[in-house]
């Protein structure tokens, strides 16, 4: 998937993205929350790319940033398409509105999401009234559409989103995104608060939509089940930073980074003939207000050093000839599997 | 066998009614936990593991009430018991409760209460279930703590459930669940909340507790890879029964109920990639107050037949593996 002649669609440039912290009688500002902490990305034309991480390592800032939800402190967002090259970080909210239509988003939480006021029609049509279907029956038409597309039925349109179950509710919100015919979608968490036996209809479904609207996914999960199966490729995220990527179905194999071979390790596998060793490791995920300075993993990496502590590793290609394969460590070549 | 069977819960039938309509979340469930064992209930959510957990530990809700079966408790102190019929906040029960069997909950911020430090919270289980005198139980809860992992332990218990990290509450809790060394841990989805770094850390603990203290653990989840690592039994739940219970190696080997076989087809097994075929059970999980005749599973099954509107009876397929399945035969086979 690494292909020097893939296309790239949305490209991010040092992505930063802060938040102020205020303390004291005076609020006055004290820090900064350093969520999403300089990612550079491309993501690719139509492919699925996976962002893992623990709670609080900034994957969910990093998709809202890109969709201007929150507001990136710096950096440049810029999407491609035919009409050129267009940085979205810079945009008012007038100008965003054209490039809304292409990027949209799925929410984790299927309850949440939709207005419990509205019924299902009523949630979707805002997005098409929106962008130019000004005849209410030919938005009839095109939800009925979107539903099948979900595998849900032309007729709950008039129904209320507590009637639904929460696969069904996720399915809506999927529809809802599609509505109007985006090409980025992002999404954050989209089948973690669904029971196994749904998750499965859920990620088979976006599998599908994805081959036949030519569909371009940034999928943020802590799973990483579930992101091998979705994705091409995966980003691993610490801290807001970026510490490996790769293709997917090389992760598994070839881990360069110890915290990816320590997530990797931890996560519970249903399968018998595999029980591998676990990696412990020590303490908790700092506190991204103050990362800790050098290598922002050396406080819990069993393999720490001296340079670690000082040094900043940066994200450098260890791919075998075309093979893209990042990792941001000191140690990568001396590490084995 | 029979001596290490610590708590045996024979056809327990535990009722919920709310609007004059009656809900049955557990509807003759039967297992044993045996010491030094851990025993995995899987299952998707309102499938009734939470109620089983509750049943066993006295703390049902007010709208509910155990209809029928027997919970069989055979305590070191108090000798056989039967919980079902203890008073829910009776003496015995509440000296058992909390001493001798103790409970880990899901979600450590709402379990702790915050007004109070972790460190008193950790002592009055001390205080209550142990004749320790004030500077023993001070100095028993910071070894606890330190036991759990939690650097500087003495500064720590002076602290609020706030100032913790959700793993350090979740080991709390743990270390107060151990204080007393009790013979059963109930602990429900303990590490859903956390990540699975520190999801690790509290397995690791939990596996250590066991060995050194003998102790018998019923572990309540919904993630089928954490059955596979923690357990050495494992009952499978569907709509308040136990559709399939066994050994691990019965269970994930020669899954004999159709439920069972499909929900392992249904996750994504990290390593195998993309090219792994997932196969979604079709249709979901019934309303609980508008339920399927007979076997609960048959509308969704591949297996069905008319036979499958009656309730299936359990059968035995060998010594330890039994099944609720009218077809288990064919499952067997096409497995």
């Amino acid at each position: 998937m690494a292909d020097k002649n893939k296309e790239v669609i949305l490209s991010l440039r040092d992505i930063k993205t802060y938040f102020p912290i205020h303390s004291g009688v005076f609020k006055q500002l004290s820090g900064h929350v350093k969520a999403v902490d300089g990612i550079n990305l491309d993501i690719y034309k139509g492919e699925t790319l996976g962002l893992v991480g623990e709670s609080g390592c900034g994957k969910t800032t990093l998709g809202k940033s890109i969709l201007k939800l929150v507001n990136a402190t710096d950096g440049e967002i810029i999407y491609k398409n035919e009409e050129g090259e267009t940085e979205l970080r810079g945009l008012k909210e007038k100008d965003m509105v054209p490039f809304r239509k292409k990027l949209q988003i799925i929410f984790q939480d299927p309850h949440s999401s939709l207005n419990p006021a509205f019924t299902i029609f009523g949630s979707l049509e805002d997005p098409l009234k929106k962008y130019g279907v000004k005849d209410r029956s030919e938005r009839r038409k095109i939800i009925g559409d979107l539903l099948e597309s979900v595998n849900l039925r032309r007729e709950y349109m008039d129904r209320y989103p507590h009637e639904f179950s929460g696969g069904q509710r996720q399915r809506i919100g999927i529809a809802r995104a599609l509505s109007i015919e985006p090409e980025v979608i992002i999404c954050d968490e989209a089948v973690s608060a669904l029971d196994v036996s749904i998750q499965a209809q859920v990620l088979k479904l976006l599998k599908k939509l994805k081959e036949d609207r030519n569909l371009t996914y940034v999928f943020i999960t802590h799973d990483l089940s579930v992101v091998e199966y979705i994705s091409d490729r995966i980003a691993v995220m610490y801290l807001g930073k970026i510490v490996e990527l790769s293709d997917s179905d090389k992760l598994y194999e070839k881990k360069l980074h110890p915290y990816t071979q320590a997530l990797l390790s931890a996560i519970p596998v249903a399968d018998l003939d595999r029980k591998s060793k676990r990696i412990i490791l020590e303490g908790d995920v700092p506190s991204p207000v103050n990362p800790p300075a050098g290598c922002s993993f050396h406080p819990r990496c069993p393999q720490c050093q001296e340079i670690c502590r000082r040094e900043e590793p940066q994200l450098m290609n260890y791919g075998k000839g075309d093979e893209q394969h990042l990792a941001a460590c000191h140690f990568v070549n001396k590490i084995e599997n | 066998m029979k001596d290490d069977t610590i708590i045996e819960v024979k056809n327990l039938k535990t009722f919920f009614y709310t609007n004059q309509r009656c809900n049955k979340a557990i509807n003759g469930v039967s297992f044993k936990i045996q010491k030094g064992k851990t025993l995995c209930i899987v299952g998707e959510s309102g499938c009734g593991k939470s109620v089983t957990a509750a049943s066993i530990m006295g703390l049902l809700p007010r709208l509910s009430r155990i209809e029928e079966g027997e919970i069989n408790y055979y305590s070191k102190n108090h000798g056989h018991l039967r919980i079902d019929q203890l008073e829910q906040n009776g003496p015995t029960m509440r000296s058992i409760r909390g001493g001798e069997v103790a409970m880990i909950f899901q979600d450590p911020m709402t379990a702790l209460n915050p007004v109070y430090t972790v460190g008193s919270q950790i002592s009055e289980n001390l205080k209550y279930h142990t004749k320790l005198k004030r500077d023993k139980i001070k100095l028993k809860t910071i070894d606890l703590l330190s036991n759990m992992g939690i650097p500087i332990p003495e500064q720590r218990a002076k602290e609020y459930p706030h100032q913790f990290s959700g793993g350090m509450r979740q080991r709390a809790m743990i270390g107060m669940a151990m204080s007393c060394n009790p013979q059963v841990l109930i602990a429900d989805e303990p590490t859903t909340a956390l990540d699975v770094t520190i999801q690790a850390q509290i397995f690791e603990l939990m596996d250590t507790l066991k060995k050194d203290h003998d102790t018998a653990i019923l572990l309540i989840t919904h993630d089928m890879g954490v059955v596979t690592e923690l357990a050495d039994d494992v009952a499978v739940m569907y709509m308040g029964n136990i559709v399939e219970s066994g050994t691990i190696v019965d269970v994930l080997r020669s899954p004999a109920h159709p439920y069972t076989k499909a929900l392992l087809k249904s996750i994504p097994i990290l390593g195998k990639g993309k090219s792994q075929e997932l196969e979604p059970i079709k249709g979901s999980t019934p309303d609980p107050y508008d339920r399927p005749k007979g076997c609960q599973f048959h509308p969704r099954c591949e297996f069905t037949t008319d036979k499958c509107r009656e309730v299936p009876v359990d059968e035995k397929i060998s010594d330890t593996h039994s099944v609720m399945c009218w077809h288990y035969k064919e499952v067997l086979k096409n497995g």
